[in-house]
């Protein structure tokens, strides 16, 4: 299980393929992932740059704990997730977050999970610059509804 | 005798408040630390952690401990 913070832009796929090939071949019969990235729009409004603030310590810790209660609760193999801080441009890749298991069912729902987790516990803060100034956003959007 | 406050956030920018050192007393609570921050009472989606975990202003406070105030996460 690896969980990172970066603070600057990464490639979401070249990341997955490269945690993969880690893996032993042949183990998993399922790879689920998600990736969010930055909209060049919010709320009826352009946004042209954003800054992702953390709580360095706390964040890494949230998302530790979270991946590894979902990857015991599903039987991963595996999990990953990279989630961006600082200074993002529009179509910049946020979030990633992968998991592996044996079967479909595990890896979708666990990838799903951690996904809905990391929204509502992780510490992180978007603030938005648009042509009217910057605006911190005050809440997230309803996501998948997780059983 | 002291603890360490962070604040993070549009609560950061609004109490002007990154980072602090309160002095600990004993019996001290996480409410208590936010009396000696703000005289705002705590917004109704106000939330705190201790030593890196969420907590409540209900909480104590030991010694040497961080707490932190922030608003609602916008991760993801």
């Amino acid at each position: 299980m690896k969980v990172e913070i970066r603070a600057r832009a990464f490639a979401p796929w070249e990341e997955l393929a490269e945690h993969q090939a880690h893996l032993p071949p042949g183990s998993y019969g399922a790879c689920a992932a998600f990736v969010g990235s930055m909209r060049d729009f919010n709320e009826g409004e352009r946004v042209t740059a954003m800054t992702l603030e953390h709580y360095a310590g706390m964040t890494e810790r949230q998302l530790r704990q979270l991946t590894g209660d979902a990857a015991r609760r599903h039987g991963l193999l595996d999990a990953l997730v990279v989630h961006r801080v600082g200074a993002l441009q529009p179509n910049e890749p946020i979030v990633l977050v992968a998991a592996w298991s044996a079967h479909r069912a595990a890896a979708f729902a666990a990838c799903a999970e951690i996904m809905e987790s990391l929204k509502s516990r992780a510490t992180f803060w978007k603030k938005e610059s648009t042509p009217g100034g910057e605006r911190w956003v005050e809440k997230n959007t309803p996501g998948a509804n997780i059983e | 005798m002291s603890v360490r406050i962070k604040c993070f956030a549009s609560l950061r920018q609004r109490l002007g408040i990154g980072q602090t050192e309160l002095a600990h007393r004993r019996g001290m609570t996480i409410g208590d630390a936010w009396r000696a921050l703000s005289e705002e009472p705590p917004p109704e989606n106000l939330l705190c952690a201790r030593n890196l975990e969420y907590a409540d202003l209900q909480q104590a406070v030991e010694d040497g401990d961080e707490i932190a105030f922030f608003p609602p996460v916008t991760g993801g």
